[in-house]
């Protein structure tokens, strides 16, 4: 119907198709055991997956902030055509969607923070170290993927808010305050994740010498 | 989320709608306009609100079809800039909006070139919201059949219109008939429209639809007692997109005089408040005027939510009943006629 449909159908099908291609002819060459879960996650690099929850978080944080700022920047230039009185106010509302994208910032930075170069062959052989580095990269990757997630939805959170703020204010000055805050509130929310974050790769070690 | 979504094409739409509407009359307005000596006093109290100076280069003897006609200026141009600025689906919204005021103009030519007024004269009279560009050729149908095929049939109209093709000649019933005919088919095709958009447009505009749809088939079960047109006709010109459909449409369509409408209401707690209290004895508020009122307050409960586009709609109307309440003020003013000046609706 809608291009959307179509692209997404189209996506859908061929991921589908290739999967079912790749899993039964590995399964009908006697190969089967190839596809395996366990396999996929001892043998990638936790580079891959450390670099990944580094992505995901600063990533997302952006769209959320880059979602939210647009929504309430669209409002408050709406209202601020009959209303220019609300322009400089209310960019106080930008300024919490921006704190959303500094949030996942700063975890890509204390993330970044735990990389470490390490030897494959010295790593693979001992046990102690290739669990600390495997579960370093696992640890980074959660972490990151949840900074992300709730960056993400914050910052649709915030601007959603402070949209109606925007609106509010140009209707009647006084109610700015009061949705300030729960604009505020809305904006703690991407804290928590933040704070997890950090608090989850608080044990994080990776490199060649631990102990 | 939806929030966001919507706010990408029509965030600055909605808060540019939203300023428009601040701009409405307050009922302080209203208490300094009813105080008013003169035409002249009026024009300077409304040059205190959101109308500024849209009078100031008119001559001086106003009349209050001067007034109204600027007013209605005033509005059309704020409506056709956001239509201008407007993408899919709201522009279709909006488009829906205005094809209401094609009906109302298509009957006005039909009903002026059948008293054989030029056509010249009509169409100044025409709503600027309403006109197309096929208006002027309206004069050579002499039936529905040719009404349709040589003007409408380019227009959105045509397809609300099939429904009328099988009258037979345009007189003073059948316009009528033709009036309500389109009308219904246009409640119903918008209804379904936004049904189809869903979410808080849905909601929102449902329930002011299907409100316009019960009261124009209580005002045509009303209005048609005492006339030719049977009851079977009569139940065929009832929009069924209202919450009378489909058990109050067919007591209305038995009704044979006010007491039985009356009586129909009754089962809807809603429409039984506005029947209560009307009537024609003065002091009392006509049956009209309460639809109104209760359709202002729909209206404004548009203004309750955010991220939809019952507020494009409901702000029209609104500015509509504005409209009618300033040149009603100004009727009383003009003929120094104020017993009656109170009887405009406050929106605020």
């Amino acid at each position: 119907m809608t291009m959307k449909t179509v692209l997404g159908g189209t996506f859908l099908g061929l991921s589908t198709t290739t999967i079912l291609i790749l899993t039964l002819y590995h399964v009908f060459t006697g190969k089967g055991e190839r596809i395996s879960f366990g396999w996929f996650l001892e043998k990638t690099s936790p580079h891959l997956w450390a670099l990944l929850g580094i992505a995901l978080s600063v990533a997302l944080s952006v769209v959320g902030a880059a979602a939210g700022i647009h929504t309430t920047g669209v409002s408050i230039i709406g209202g601020g055509v009959k209303a220019p009185r609300i322009k400089t106010k209310n960019l106080i509302s930008v300024i919490f969607c921006e704190a959303v994208a500094i949030y996942g910032l700063i975890t890509a930075i204390v993330l970044s923070g735990y990389l470490e170069d390490f030897t494959w062959d010295l790593v693979t052989k001992n046990p102690f170290l290739h669990a600390k580095n495997w579960s370093a990269g696992y640890l980074m990757f959660g972490a990151g993927l949840a900074v992300g997630l709730v960056n993400l939805f914050c910052g649709m959170c915030v601007g959603i808010v402070g949209s109606g703020a925007a609106l509010a204010d140009a209707a009647n000055s006084a109610l700015f305050v009061k949705i300030l805050i729960v604009e505020i509130f809305g904006s703690a929310i991407g804290l928590f994740g933040l704070i997890v974050g950090i608090y989850i790769v608080s044990k994080v070690q990776m490199g060649d010498k631990l102990h | 989320m939806k929030g966001c979504i919507f706010n990408i094409d029509n965030g600055y739409l909605e808060g540019l709608c939203r300023g428009f509407k601040c701009g409405i009359l307050k009922q302080a307005d209203y208490l300094n306009l009813v105080q008013c000596e003169s035409l002249e006093d009026l024009k300077l109290h409304l040059q205190g609100t959101d109308y500024g100076t849209f009078l100031a280069n008119e001559p001086s003897p106003l009349s209050v079809s001067t007034i109204d006609s600027k007013l209605r200026e005033k509005l059309v141009i704020e409506f056709q800039h956001m239509r201008n600025q407007a993408v899919e689906p709201l522009s279709t919204f909006m488009d829906f909006i205005t094809y209401s005021y094609m009906i109302d103009n298509i009957i006005l030519l039909i009903t002026g070139t059948l008293h054989q007024r030029p056509i010249g004269e009509l169409i100044p009279k025409c709503h600027p919201l309403g006109s197309f560009e096929q208006m002027e050729a309206i004069h050579v149908a002499a039936t529905p059949a040719e009404l349709y095929n040589a003007v409408l049939v380019d227009t959105p109209l045509a397809p609300f219109f099939v429904d009328c093709i099988s009258e037979q000649d345009l007189d003073e019933m059948n316009i009528e008939i033709i009036r309500n005919t389109l009308y219904k088919a246009y409640l119903e095709a918008f209804w379904s429209f936004c049904k189809e958009i869903g979410g808080t447009t849905a909601d929102c505009m449902c329930e002011i639809l299907a409100f316009e749809a019960d009261r124009r088939a209580i005002i045509i079960t009303i209005n048609s007692f005492g006339t030719e047109l049977s009851k079977d006709d009569r139940a065929k010109l009832y929009p069924r997109c209202g919450k009378l459909h489909p058990d109050g449409l067919a007591a209305l369509a038995r009704a044979e005089d006010y007491e039985q409408v009356k009586a129909v209401a009754e089962y809807y707690a809603e429409y039984s408040k506005l029947f209560e209290g009307a009537g024609n004895n003065p002091g009392d508020k006509t049956l009209e005027d309460k639809f109104f009122e209760h359709e202002v307050r729909l209206n404004l409960n548009a203004f309750m939510q955010q991220f939809h586009f019952g507020v494009f709609y409901a702000y029209l109307k609104l500015k509509e009943q504005e409209c009618r309440n300033i040149v009603w003020i100004a009727e009383c003013v003009a003929q120094k006629h104020r017993a009656k000046i109170d009887n405009y609706i406050p929106i605020f």
